[in-house]
This record gives C-alpha cells, sequence and structure tokens, in this order.
C-alpha cells in the first residue's frame, strides 16, 4: 500500500485542530466567553487604537473640563485631553508592556526552573536561595525602590517588573518540571541519547504547559496591576502616553467634586481583571481536572 | 469477649441480591455491576476475584452498604444482619461501619495516620463506638498484636506508622479491624503491596485470627492462588457480572466456565530452558551505591547469554532494579566493570555512543509513566526509528505500522494517545519501542505486574515469541516466580544486594537450594488449598 493511502487513512476520523478548538469552545461555561469577549475587546482597543479613537493620544486642543458631549463622550480632562480618546490608548500601553513584561519574565523563569529541575545540584540550589531572596521582598515596594533609583522610563519598568515576576515563574515551572522529570519516559528519552533540547522541549514542556499557560493569565493580571499600581504613584508610565492608573491618580481629586472621570480607567483595570481570571478558572478546571464535587 | 458466644456458625449474615452499581464517568451512569447476588454465612471466607475493572472492589464495598464516590447503588437489596443497609440512615450505617463490619485496605502505609501511634489508631474505633474504656481497648490491642504474631507486641503499639514494616503495618491494620470484633471484615487486596516472603507471614496470621473469632469475611484479590489459602468459597466475577461461584475446592479442580479455566491455565505457561556460551553482557563485580554510603549493589557477577532470558528475582530492595540501572548507565558502578559484547561500556550514560545505547533498550513496569502522555504512537514508536535509523516521513510510518503488526495491534493505532489505550495495549507499545531500535539486549524491569493474569499472559507470549524472531536477549527483573517459570532460560537470585544464587532454571528451581532461594521459593503461593498450612507446619517442625 502507499504512503498516501495509508496517510489519508489514518487521518480519518480524527479532529483537526481548528474543530477542537470550535468544539471546545462550543461546550464554555458563560463565565468564561464573557471574559473571553471581554479580552477580545481590550485587545482590538489596544492594536487600533489610532483608528478607533477619536482624538490623537495627546492632543489638546480642546478646552479642559468639557462635560460629556457628542464630540467628547467621556468630555475632556484637565489639560484638555479627550478622555475617551485616552481610555482607549491607555488600553494600548497598560495592556502591551504588562504583556511584554509576563512574556519576558515567562522566558526567564521557565527556562530557569526548568533547567533547575534538569540539573539540580548546585545550579538548582544557587538559583533557588536567590530566588527566595527576592520573594522576601514586597514587589511593589522593591519596583518603587529600584525605578527611584535606576530611573523612571518604559524599559526600566519592564525589566524591573520582569525580573521580580520571574522569580514567581521559577518557583512553579521548577515544581511541575521536577515532576515531570522524574517520570520514566523522560528517562527513556535519556536512555536513548536524546540530547537536553529534546528532553526539554518534548518531553517536558508538553506536559507542564497547562499550569504554566494558567499561571501566565494571572501573571499578566499581577503585572498589569503593578503598573497600574505604579503610574498611580507617578513610577510607572510617563505623560503624555497615556494609562490608566496615572489617569486615575491624575483626576482623583475630581470625585470629591462629583465628575466620574477618574472611575472609568479604574473600572478599566477591574474589567481586564476578572475577564482575564474567569478565563483562566476555566481554563484550569478543564486541564487539571478539577470538578465542583458534582 | 460475650460475643463471641453468640454467634452461630452456618446462619446467613450478609445477603445481597440483585446488586445493580452504576459508576459515573463522562458525566454518564455506566453499570459496574450489573445484578449479582451473594450471601455469606456466619465465619465464611468468600473470596472476591476477577481482573482490574471486574468489579470486586465495588462489590465488596456495598456489603457495607458503601459505594463509593461517582458510584450509585441503583437496585438490588443488602440484608446484613436483619439490617436493611440500603434503607438504613446514613448514621445507622456508619454506626455499624467500624463496629460491626470492618474494611483493610490494600496500602496500610495510606490508611495510617502518620503522625499518631499505632495504639492510638487501633483503639480509636472502639473509643469512638464507646465499646469499651482506654486502658481495656489498649489491652485488647496488644493481644490482637500478640494473636497477629507482631514482634514486641506489648510495646509495638507506641512506634509510628513508618517505624514498621509494610507487613507489620498490615497486620497491624487488621488489629484495628479486629478491634470492636466486627461480624464481617472486607479485605481488599490486603498482600498485593507486599513482597512473597513478607506475605506468607500476613496471610497466616489474618486467616488465623480471622478463624480465631469466627468472623465471616468477603477477601477480595486478583491473586488465584492466595484466595485459595484464604477462601472458603470463591466468587469469579468479569465486568461486573458473576461469571462462576463454587467452594474453593470444586473451583480449583473443575472450573466449568471458559473464563475461570482460562484464568487458571496463566499459571501454566513454561518455557523449556535452553543454554549458551556466547556471552552478550557480562557483568564483572560490580558494586554502586546511592550517595556514598548507602551500598545496593554488592560485588555482583552475572553473566547474560546471548539470544535468551536471564530472570533476575529478589523481593523489593534487593538490589535488581539497580542492576538494570548500572548496566544501562544510568548508575555509573563505582567498581567492577560491564562488558558489552566482549567490549567494557563506559560506566555513565553520557560516555556511550548513540549505537551503544541503540543496542540496549529498556522497558518499563508502567507504561502509564514510560509513555509520554502527549506522544502519539506515530511519535512514541518513530522517535527511535528516526533517531538512530534516519528513517523519516512516509518510510518511518510505515515501519511504525510494521511494528506495531508484530506486537500485534492494528495500524489504527498509530494516532492515539497513550490515553486511548489499554494497560495491556500500552505495555505492548512499550514494547514497541524499544524493539524499533532493533536492540541486542531489552532490559524488562517487572514488565507484567501492573497487568492483570490474562494480560500478563499475553504480553509474555508476546516476548517469547518476539525473541524467537529476532533473537533478542532479555533480561527480565521480577518478583514473580510465576512469571520466571513462564519464560527465563536462566536464574539470578538476589538478596540485600548480593547475588545469591546463579543458573539454568531448572537448577535454581530445584534442590538443593541456598537458604534465601529456598525461602523465596517456597513462600509463593501455591494453587493448593492446603500450601498455606502445611508451608506453616513445615515451618514450625524445622524451627523446633
Amino acid at each position: 500500500m502507499s504512503a498516501i493511502q495509508l496517510e489519508t487513512r489514518l487521518i480519518k476520523g480524527r479532529r483537526t485542530l481548528w474543530q477542537n478548538i470550535v468544539r471546545t469552545l462550543k461546550a464554555s461555561p458563560n463565565s468564561a466567553r464573557f471574559g473571553m469577549i471581554v479580552m477580545l475587546i481590550y485587545a482590538l482597543c489596544a492594536i487600533f487604537a489610532p483608528w478607533i479613537a477619536p482624538f490623537p493620544e495627546a492632543d489638546t486642543s480642546a478646552k479642559g473640563m468639557l462635560p460629556s458631549s457628542w464630540t467628547h463622550i467621556m468630555g475632556t480632562d484637565q489639560t484638555g485631553h479627550d478622555f475617551f480618546s485616552r481610555l482607549i490608548f491607555a488600553a494600548r500601553n497598560t495592556i502591551g508592556i504588562a504583556l511584554i513584561t509576563a512574556l519576558l519574565s515567562f522566558f526567564v523563569g521557565s527556562t530557569l526552573g526548568i533547567t533547575a529541575a534538569l540539573q539540580r545540584g548546585w545550579f538548582d540550589q544557587g538559583v533557588s536561595r536567590v530566588v527566595d531572596a527576592f520573594l522576601a521582598i514586597p514587589v511593589l515596594i522593591f519596583a518603587l525602590m529600584m525605578l527611584s533609583v535606576i530611573g523612571k522610563g518604559v524599559f526600566n519598568l519592564i525589566m524591573i517588573l520582569a525580573l521580580l515576576d520571574a522569580t514567581r515563574v521559577f518557583r512553579l515551572a521548577r515544581a511541575v518540571a521536577l515532576n515531570a522529570v522524574v517520570m520514566d519516559y523522560v528517562e527513556s528519552a535519556r536512555l536513548r541519547g536524546e540530547g537536553t533540547r529534546w528532553i526539554v522541549f518534548r518531553e517536558i514542556v508538553p506536559n507542564i504547559l497547562p499550569p504554566l499557560i494558567t499561571e501566565f493569565g494571572l501573571r499578566f493580571c499581577f503585572v498589569f496591576l503593578t503598573i497600574a499600581a505604579l503610574s498611580f504613584l507617578g513610577v510607572g508610565i510617563q505623560p503624555p502616553s497615556a494609562d490608566w492608573g496615572s489617569m486615575v491618580a491624575e483626576n482623583k481629586s475630581l470625585i470629591s467634586y462629583g465628575y466620574a472621570l477618574p472611575l472609568y480607567p479604574a473600572f478599566a483595570i477591574a474589567l481586564l481583571t476578572v475577564a482575564v481570571n474567569l478565563v483562566v478558572d476555566w481554563f484550569l478546571q478543564r486541564t487539571s481536572g478539577l470538578r465542583d464535587g458534582k | 469477649m460475650a460475643s463471641e458466644t453468640k454467634r452461630v456458625k452456618g446462619d446467613v449474615l450478609l445477603e445481597m441480591k440483585g446488586i445493580v452499581i452504576d459508576g459515573k464517568s463522562d458525566d454518564k451512569w455506566n453499570p459496574i455491576i450489573r445484578g449479582v447476588d451473594l450471601t455469606l454465612k456466619r465465619g465464611e471466607v468468600l473470596g472476591l476475584i476477577g481482573e482490574s475493572g471486574a468489579g470486586k472492589s465495588t462489590l465488596g464495598l456495598a456489603g457495607m452498604g458503601f459505594a463509593r464516590p461517582g458510584c450509585r447503588i441503583t437496585s438490588g437489596s443488602i440484608i446484613f444482619d436483619g439490617i436493611d443497609l440500603i434503607a438504613a440512615s446514613e448514621e445507622k450505617r456508619r454506626g455499624l461501619w467500624g463496629s460491626r463490619i470492618a474494611y483493610v485496605a490494600q496500602s496500610a502505609a495510606a490508611s495510617f495516620n502518620p503522625a499518631h501511634h499505632i495504639i492510638d489508631q487501633t483503639t480509636e474505633t472502639a473509643l469512638g463506638h464507646g465499646i469499651m474504656p482506654r486502658d481495656k481497648a489498649e489491652a485488647d490491642a496488644r493481644d490482637l498484636y500478640r494473636r497477629l504474631q507482631l514482634p514486641n507486641p506489648d510495646t509495638i503499639g507506641l512506634r509510628f506508622p513508618h517505624q514498621v514494616s509494610g507487613g507489620q503495618l498490615q497486620r497491624a491494620m487488621t488489629a484495628m479491624a479486629m478491634s470492636c470484633r466486627p461480624d464481617l471484615i472486607i479485605f481488599d487486596e490486603p498482600t498485593t503491596a507486599l513482597d512473597v516472603t513478607t506475605q506468607v507471614e500476613v496471610l497466616a496470621a489474618m486467616r488465623d485470627i480471622v478463624e480465631q473469632f469466627n468472623t465471616a469475611a468477603i477477601y477480595i484479590t486478583h491473586d488465584l492462588a492466595v484466595v485459595a489459602q484464604m477462601a472458603h468459597r470463591i466468587m469469579v466475577l468479569r465486568y461486573g457480572n458473576l461469571v462462576e461461584e463454587a467452594p474453593t475446592r470444586t473451583m480449583l479442580k473443575q472450573p466449568t466456565q471458559a473464563y475461570t479455566k482460562s484464568l487458571w491455565a496463566v499459571r501454566s505457561l513454561a518455557k523449556k530452558e535452553r543454554s549458551s556460551d556466547d556471552i552478550v553482557l557480562d557483568v564483572q563485580n560490580v558494586s554502586a551505591s546511592y550517595g556514598n554510603h548507602i551500598k545496593v549493589l554488592d560485588d555482583v557477577s552475572v553473566k547474560i547469554p546471548r539470544g535468551r532470558t536471564v530472570a533476575v528475582v529478589g523481593e523489593s530492595g534487593s538490589g535488581k532494579s539497580t542492576l538494570a540501572r548500572a548496566i544501562t548507565g544510568l548508575l555509573p558502578p563505582s567498581t567492577g566493570k560491564i562488558l558489552f559484547n566482549g567490549q567494557a561500556l563506559p560506566g555513565a550514560l553520557k560516555n556511550r555512543e548513540r549505537d551503544t545505547l541503540r543496542r540496549i533498550q529498556m522497558i518499563y513496569q508502567s507504561a502509564d509513566t514510560a509513555l509520554n502522555p502527549r506522544q502519539k504512537v506515530r511519535d512514541i514508536i518513530g522517535r527511535p526509528l528516526e533517531f538512530y535509523l534516519g528513517l523519516n516521513g512516509a518510510d518511518r510510518d510505515r515501519k511504525v505500522v510494521e511494528l506495531l503488526e508484530s506486537i500485534e495491534l492494528d495500524e489504527s493505532y498509530i494516532d492515539r494517545l497513550p490515553s486511548e489505550m489499554s494497560g495491556g495495549q500500552k505495555q505492548r507499545v512499550s514494547i514497541a519501542r524499544a524493539l524499533a531500535a532493533n536492540p541486542e539486549v531489552i532490559i524488562c524491569d517487572e514488565v507484567t505486574s501492573a497487568l492483570d493474569q490474562i494480560v500478563q499472559e499475553e504480553i509474555l507470549k508476546l516476548l517469547m515469541k518476539l525473541q524467537a524472531d529476532t533473537n533478542v536477549t532479555y533480561l527480565f527483573i521480577t518478583h514473580d516466580i510465576a512469571t520466571v517459570r513462564a519464560i527465563a532460560d536462566e536464574i539470578v537470585v538476589m538478596h540485600k544486594g548480593k547475588v545469591v544464587q546463579q543458573g539454568l532454571k531448572s537448577k535454581v528451581l530445584n534442590p538443593p537450594y541456598p537458604a534465601y532461594t529456598e525461602l523465596l521459593l517456597s513462600s509463593v503461593p501455591q494453587m493448593d488449598p492446603d500450601w498455606l498450612t502445611g508451608l506453616l507446619k513445615k515451618r514450625q517442625s524445622a524451627q523446633a
């Protein structure tokens, strides 16, 4: 029989990746769907901000403190920025930076974590103790201190937060990788003579991916909240870039005069956090086999 | 105790009729037990046997009116000593559990709380049910320890669970079950996790105490020889149905059903031994240790002839798996050397050449952990082909299908994940993965011990067929003497890191034996209901 015949026969009856995705989404609970829709809207806002927002990011042509109208849906702030446009651009800045930071921390943290689990010995001991030392210091305070020492700026912000978060990722990656490296299939690959790359990427990573992806969602939330907090304190994303944390900070006094202005960015932060958590919960339940005792 | 005199042998204690139990999987209820009747008289021991998934544990637990989480008893009646257990309230049933119906689980280590003394846990039920005061309960526990022949019965209760051996803990668990002098004990595979030499003592102690107190028991196991020692009557279950039921002796002599006969036949598998002078693997004076102190291999020398099967036997901790690790290079020997085809093998794995690695393959006990759950059969079997032989794409797939055929699976399995196969099929895939490298030696580490007897037989037959086809050499590590009889040419007996004896099967399995070999061989349960009694008598007279 020819190989092609064999191929088609074997594939028949199995679902494609796309069919699997559709099937999974159809079975998802409403909370997760809500979360995914919210995340999608945020992502679209972030990507297409210049086209969606009615005014440019740093436009101050309007008067300050205008009430909401058809031109300025949410009115303008003290310096005359269109608040709605700022809100949309802020999605780009905050989410973008949080995403880059989370990705970076994952790259560093899981690389070190898996290596530590594989190597054990002095490497594991060394990295683990350094990480323990970092974990003893509260993230926000440490970040505040570092930013005031080495200076504000997006690059520094990303680097510091990524480093701090990498310590958390390291702990998790090391723990789950330790469970995987003792498996017979890893030993079997080693006996076969496979190199480290194969063992890590083909044998270990596929088996520890679910908890890592879940952690990624949560890490993203934390980074994003930390950035908002740092911006609120004035050391995060710097003007004229729009950002939810600093938008709350700049307009916080207005709330005493009955303006809703600082609530919009605060709500934007809260909604995204809830949405990500809903999706992560669902994913965690699917992959860990946790059921609510039903 | 007073209640001992009340008990009359012969009247019905437990009557279960038309039991149907459903289990939930994938949000659907499927029947696990499909209408089974069971009656048990006072003082009678009933053996429940069957393969895993036959429903024997589920049925046994139903005998105490209990359904595991995810199971429900949908119909039938369970009458225990005049009490309808299904109609009874949860509270009433809980009152019976522990005091009148007790349960002994497979893993004593998992059932004991590691933070409390053994005696506190033994007396817990009696105190909890308010049956007797503490000092009396403790005196009674010590008496039970004595009857179960535990060493130092007066003080052993003051130890923590981790301070006694597995066999002792299993007996302590029996004491716990006995503490309220229940009418019924359910033993769920109580000796499966123990070594054969330990198993004998535990079996003898359990049988003895059940007899002394005239307790009825349901003994659940998959080991026919064990059940033959323990039970008065045997029920064979399969797929939740009753296959056959008869008194033990009748059942052993004249099983009527084909399925029962096939269960019996597994033990009769045997291979004629052949010797050979062509040594493929020569282990010379190898010692190895974990860390600096614990020596697990002590001056071990083993010769493995080409195309033959050498079985390494011994109890857990004897160093048989460590021998495999030394040969594969996972644990480099501290002294001694290993010759492979006359040439010394580098001690450490990383110094060995790829082609050397190819020639020595390994199959593991548990296919569940030996196969990557995220890889399809195509990749599991295909990887050695790609890695060692450089096969790719359609060539590789064709070879994978060929290998699947040689392990008697059809090509539709190529796209399956390990989770989509049964235990036996997974083990076959493991074998195919080893074969794919076209090796000279395959090390089989307890490859059949996680499998049911019928599946075991199939796997052993397959291994023998493959040996006949490819002249591959097996180093077969096992603790099961029946398996050894079935497939070995030569036997190596190991004890505490040393080789006690090595030789042809016929020589090792026949007298004269070294002392340890004799202990090991005589401890293997036979399919003869008088075996245990006879053995104990013999050992007693030898001591006297």
